[in-house]
């Protein structure tokens, strides 16, 4: 009932907030005054709807905070305990996608690559921002470096695609590394903002440094990948990124998730938790800061090498913060700090948008919505990271574990 | 006896305030030695110090730990300090608290071990072997501790007087000669203070290590330690053995309040 007249009262504020913009038409032509009454029946109408089903879902939340712990999310929990159910599920995602370029058209082949570049560039970011909690906005920045990269090495110097890989990679890594000694004692918002800044003066040096880049226009005509030494046609080519990006992808989940697990990983986490706590435990925080932000950007740079190849045009807009904003939010809606949560969050914000062309004027109004109801209502993202299992030989544990049973 | 650590003439300023006012200390190994003091002596300013938290104003801190050469430590990182064998608990928890209980003693490992990116990337046995090792000794400490248990939760998770023991576990694991711990009591019950102050007295035999423990349980203080310095106003205003602290007619007036005299 309280609910019931609470909604009653937004819904009536909203009619008076609207009533100038939805209700009044002054119509200077014929200097009449319309009114749209029924404008306002449906802004009442609609706003106590809304306003309802808000209160309704943070009343559900606030319940299944009180209630007991439930049961894990069923398929996360199977996929990594039950051996085969994994191998399976695995398997048959990779057939897919190996026979994905076969099935469909060109077009959505090309949708699917720039999904996998976006894992990349968001597991690349998890790294940074999920597992070591450094918030940075300068990614996209980096990306443009390993696309630049390879785009001049190949316009000045004629290098191969396969020869450029590492080395956009590398230079990522290091550029990242140049980064990060002016903000090691930076964190939270300064470390935002000043990520922010170094990833508009890449794209302003890229945009303005003429003789090099090439400015605005940026560079053309870049290689595509050969395969052996033999030329491919457009379509060939295309078909061989998919299959380069596919490897790439595969190759940046299994690394990423043995960092984390491994002692730089866990190092990584602990900076996150606790700096001080960290160093008095004999982590050197500088070392591991460097780490993490190389270890991030490097995969940044790997995928804008890909994306150069693919394109085999690039220019600076490429690389705005809007793009950086894009992976964030990728790690952000997939759940920090979690490698299923980044994938899955690069589907919905890449392939989503892509699938439902009707509503592209809409885009960024439901990016922002669905990002808005995600912090209220899952704000750990849509995978929670999963703590890692270890074996433990230990034959009392058993017996204590059953005791507490 | 051996020194462990020799501190002399420490002072630290925060800006116009001087915490520690030109403070000396030595410690033997296997000596369990307390500090004591009332609020905002300055105590945990001198653990800071000692480990190189801060960077002290003045003085010098010389450090030899079980196997090794004595060696100048003031103004070196600390994770070097901890490196070389001097670990340490927090007055306030500083746990890991999002991680288990496990991982936050896996992490103090870290100095111990040396797995670098190319070995986790490529997973190589030896790196395989390390991580089990490291797994396997962090939890014979949990074991040790009493909370191997607990393995599997987080640390925000246990309650109080477990995580100050789980604080003791990490510190451990760093393989220390000289343990310092900033008020371990606080906060626990009679009970947990009786099996804490066990705990002190078997690392000590066992693990043979140095112990510097601040404390306010003056009877904790006086039954475990075999000698006491006294702080007030940052400056060292008397030492010795439980005893004579107790009769010393400045600390009785500083801080065991006139009903002891
Ligand atoms: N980082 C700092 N900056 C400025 N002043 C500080 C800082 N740390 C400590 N102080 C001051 O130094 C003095 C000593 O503080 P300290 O924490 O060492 O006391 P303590 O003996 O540990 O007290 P307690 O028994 O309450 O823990 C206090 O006056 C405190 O306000
Ligand atoms: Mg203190």
């Amino acid at each position: 009932m309280q609910e019931l007249t609470k909604s009653l009262k937004v819904s009536l504020w909203f009619m008076f907030l609207t009533f100038p913009l939805m209700v009044v038409r002054v119509n200077t032509i014929e200097h009449t005054v319309e009114w749209r009454w029924m404008n306002m029946v449906y802004m009442a109408v609609g706003s106590f709807a809304l306003s309802f089903v808000w209160r309704w879902a943070l009343r559900r939340k606030e319940m299944a905070k009180a209630a007991p712990e439930r049961p894990r999310n069923a398929f996360t929990e199977r996929l990594g305990s039950d051996k085969r159910f994994t191998v399976s599920v695995y398997g048959g995602l990779f057939a897919l996608f190996a026979l994905m370029p076969w099935i469909v058209s060109t077009y959505q082949t090309n949708i699917f690559i720039s999904f996998m570049l976006y894992v990349i560039l968001g597991l690349g970011l998890n790294i940074i921002v999920g597992v070591a909690g450094l918030l940075f906005l300068g990614h996209a920045a980096f990306y443009g470096i390993g696309a630049y990269t390879y785009a001049l090495l190949n316009h000045y110097y004629g290098i191969g695609f396969w020869t450029a890989l590492p080395i956009g990679g590398v230079v990522a890594a290091l550029a990242g590394v140049v980064l990060a000694f002016p903000v090691l004692r930076l964190r939270g918002d300064y470390l935002a903002i000043v990520t922010l800044g170094f990833g508009e003066i890449v794209r302003l040096v890229l945009e303005n440094w003429s003789d090099l880049t090439g400015g605005p226009s940026g560079v053309s005509n870049i290689s595509r990948p050969d395969l052996f030494g033999h030329h491919l046609s457009v379509a060939g080519a295309n078909t061989y990124v998919y299959y380069i990006v596919l490897v790439m992808a595969i190759v940046t989940i299994i690394a990423v998730q043995r960092l984390k697990d491994s002692r730089i990983g866990r190092a990584l986490q602990a900076l996150r938790e606790d700096e001080i706590a960290c160093q008095a435990m004999g982590i050197d925080r500088v070392n591991v800061k460097l780490m993490a932000f190389g270890l991030g950007t490097a995969w940044a740079g790997f995928a804008g090498v890909i994306f150069a190849a693919k394109t085999t045009f690039i220019n600076p807009a490429s690389f705005t913060f809007f793009e950086s904003a894009i992976i964030l939010s990728i790690v952000v809606l997939g759940g920090m700090g979690s490698n299923l949560g980044v994938i899955l969050g690069s589907a919905f914000l890449v392939l989503m948008p892509e699938y439902l062309r009707a509503f592209s004027e809409y885009r960024m109004i439901l990016f922002a919505m669905a990002m808005v109801l995600m912090m209220i209502f899952r704000p750990q993202g849509l995978i929670a990271p999963k703590g890692r299992k270890y074996i433990i030989n230990d034959p009392d544990l058993a017996a204590t574990e059953g005791g507490k049973a | 006896m051996a020194t462990v650590l020799n501190v002399q003439n420490l002072s630290k300023n925060f800006g116009g305030l001087r915490a520690l006012n030109e403070v000396d200390m030595r410690i033997d190994s296997g000596e369990i030695v307390a500090l004591i003091g009332p609020n905002g002596a300055g105590k945990t300013t001198f653990f800071n110090c000692i480990t190189s938290i801060y960077t002290p104003t003045e003085g010098e801190v010389r450090f030899t730990p079980k196997s090794g050469t004595e060696s100048r430590i003031n103004g070196m990182k600390p994770n070097l300090v901890t490196g070389l064998g001097m670990s340490r608990t927090f007055q306030n928890i500083r746990l890991f608290k999002n991680m288990t209980v496990l991982e936050n003693v896996m992490i103090a490992r870290h100095c111990r071990t040396k797995g670098g990116i190319l070995g986790a990337l490529l997973r190589t046995p030896a790196i395989r072997k390390e991580e089990q090792e490291i797994v396997d000794r962090s939890y014979e400490l949990l074991k040790y501790i009493g909370l191997h248990r607990y393995y599997n939760d987080l640390a925000c998770n246990l309650p109080y007087g477990e995580q100050r023991r789980l604080e003791i576990a990490r510190a451990l694991a760093t393989e220390p000669s000289l343990l310092l711990l900033d008020e371990p009591a606080a906060g626990m019950n009679p009970q947990e203070t009786a099996s804490l102050k066990q705990l002190v007295l078997r690392i000590r035999d066992e693990l043979d290590m140095a112990i510097l423990l601040i404390e306010h349980d003056m009877s904790m203080v006086m039954s475990l330690s075999e000698r006491i310095y006294v702080m007030e106003y940052g400056c060292m205003i008397a030492h010795g053995t439980p005893d004579e602290i107790s009769k010393d007619p400045r600390v009785i007036k500083a801080y065991l309040g006139e009903d002891h005299a």
